[in-house]
């Protein structure tokens, strides 16, 4: 368990973060497009998309909230190793990481309306992602794009409250999609 | 070990600008705070964009830097070259062939793909700020959707000129919500902000970052009577031969002569290089010193 500590972050973490982050921004600024992740591996459950995500983005600054189903001391142990972000309960989190229904069961920070900036990021743990299912529309799609969501009446709700809101990453293995708060989602046709 | 970090950077700073432009993305238009850091130039050239790019580049990226559309200015020179040196990034002068440009107060005559990014730098982020000096005020104003001041000013212009006198840093709403400075582009290049690429603007003493995703709606305020128009010279580019360019002019002598003169230098010579040729230019090849 101690080497597995150790292992699965980047081995040339300026470079590999900064192609991840790449990935990352383009995932958020068109939602709907499925990008690829690598170049790091945390322990079980976590996908290595995920992994990448948290070794990315959080550190000693960003809270996060891991659901029950990755709440394990392997994982705990991996990324405060490899970040050194704070353990917390979901109202306090900047970024959270589970599966669809642990995450729908809390509430999470949706900014204030002077810094709607102070919400937080959902990290879905999901089966494995499609260009199908629910229709996307709004910034950074040019007319309509497609993602198999896991519903959309929580999306529906998340865009109502614009400027507010939360905004979601959905991974599956290495496979990264992103959701802002400004996608106006409806169901199939 | 006297390399520097990839992209200049440490790295919980770029996690930290990294943060923002997210936020940014995912709220179009409304302004990040972000904990901008001392750069190796002073404030005013470039600190924010230049932060912004180093949270972006990637080793493959080709990088285009524009002050003004030029790409030969001196402050377009150094942080092409401060990239060149601390990201190890191919650079470039031609639009086509960037994959990451910075531009101060310009958009690029040639339209931009999907597979580009802008990065703007900024000055005064804030479109209200000349109006409401407090920035606790300007933030209430935000978060109300209360930007009548905004229309008074322009009302101003049009009851003290004639008409919108506003030229450039002309206001935008981004899809219909947060009013946005688009930085000091000249109002000709605000049609071109529901483009293709990412749009990121950097202000690196104001510590703030917003951004636009592809195809974001923005549309440019004005009044049913006076409505928005996207100005320029009314000449033809003298070098060239562009009609449809933004144009500088330039004092040639000092006898009044005068010359107008595309203000994006790569359009202007892709166009001579394919024999276009304006009133007072010479054809290319012909002008080699």
């Amino acid at each position: 368990m101690q080497t597995q500590t150790l292992e699965g972050g980047f081995s040339n973490a300026p470079v590999q973060s900064a192609r991840a982050f790449r990935e990352i921004m383009t995932a958020m600024a068109r939602p709907g497009v499925i990008t690829a992740l690598d170049g790091a591996r945390g322990p079980a459950p976590l996908s290595q998309a995920a992994s990448v995500l948290i070794l990315t983005l959080c550190d000693p600054e960003t809270p996060i909230y891991l659901a029950p189903s990755v709440d394990v001391p392997a994982v705990r142990a991996w990324v405060t190793f490899h970040t050194g972000a704070p353990f917390v309960a979901p109202d306090r989190a900047q970024f959270a990481v589970g599966t669809w229904p642990e995450l729908t069961a809390h509430d999470f920070p949706i900014g204030t309306p002077e810094f709607p900036d102070r919400s937080a990021t959902l990290i879905v743990e999901s089966g494995p992602l499609a260009a199908s299912g629910a229709v996307l529309k709004g910034p950074g799609i040019k007319t309509a794009s497609a993602l198999s969501l896991p519903e959309t009446a929580a999306f529906q709700r998340n865009a109502a409250r614009f400027p507010l809101g939360l905004d979601y990453f959905f991974t599956h293995k290495d496979q990264l999609a992103a959701l802002p708060r400004t996608t106006q989602v409806t169901t199939c046709m | 070990m006297t390399e520097y970090n990839f992209a200049y950077l440490d790295e919980q700073t770029k996690r930290m600008i990294r943060r923002a432009i997210l936020k940014g993305l995912a709220i179009p238009g409304y302004q990040v705070p972000f904990a901008s850091r001392e750069m190796p130039m002073p404030y005013g050239w470039g600190t924010g964009g230049v932060q912004v790019s180093a949270a972006v580049l990637i080793p493959d990226d080709t990088f285009k830097v524009i002050d003004q559309g030029a790409d030969d200015t001196t402050n377009a020179v150094s942080i092409r070259r401060f990239f060149e040196k601390t990201a190890g990034v191919a650079v470039t002068e031609a639009t086509r062939q960037a994959t990451v440009i910075q531009t101060r107060h310009r958009i690029p005559e040639e339209a931009l793909t999907e597979n580009q990014i802008l990065v703007y730098q900024v000055p005064i982020p804030e479109p209200l700020r000349f109006l409401e000096p407090s920035e606790v005020e300007t933030r209430k104003m935000h978060s109300l959707e209360e930007y009548g001041l905004m229309h008074v000013k322009l009302y101003e212009d049009i009851s003290k000129h004639g008409a919108i006198a506003t030229a450039y840093a002309y206001p935008v709403k981004v899809e219909g919500r947060y009013v946005m400075d688009p930085s000091p582009i000249p109002k000709f290049d605000n049609p071109k902000l529901e483009m293709a690429a990412i749009q990121i603007f950097g202000a690196g003493r104001e510590q703030r970052i917003y951004a636009l995703p592809p195809y974001t709606q923005v549309v440019s305020l004005d009044f049913d009577d006076y409505p928005f128009e996207a100005s320029k010279a009314d000449h033809a580019c003298d070098v060239c031969g562009a009609e449809d360019s933004y144009l500088d002019e330039l004092i040639v002598d000092d006898k009044g002569g005068r010359l107008f003169m595309c203000s994006d230098t790569d359009f202007c010579s892709s166009r001579r290089r394919e024999g276009h040729v304006g009133a007072q230019g010479i054809p290319y090849g012909e002008d080699a010193a």
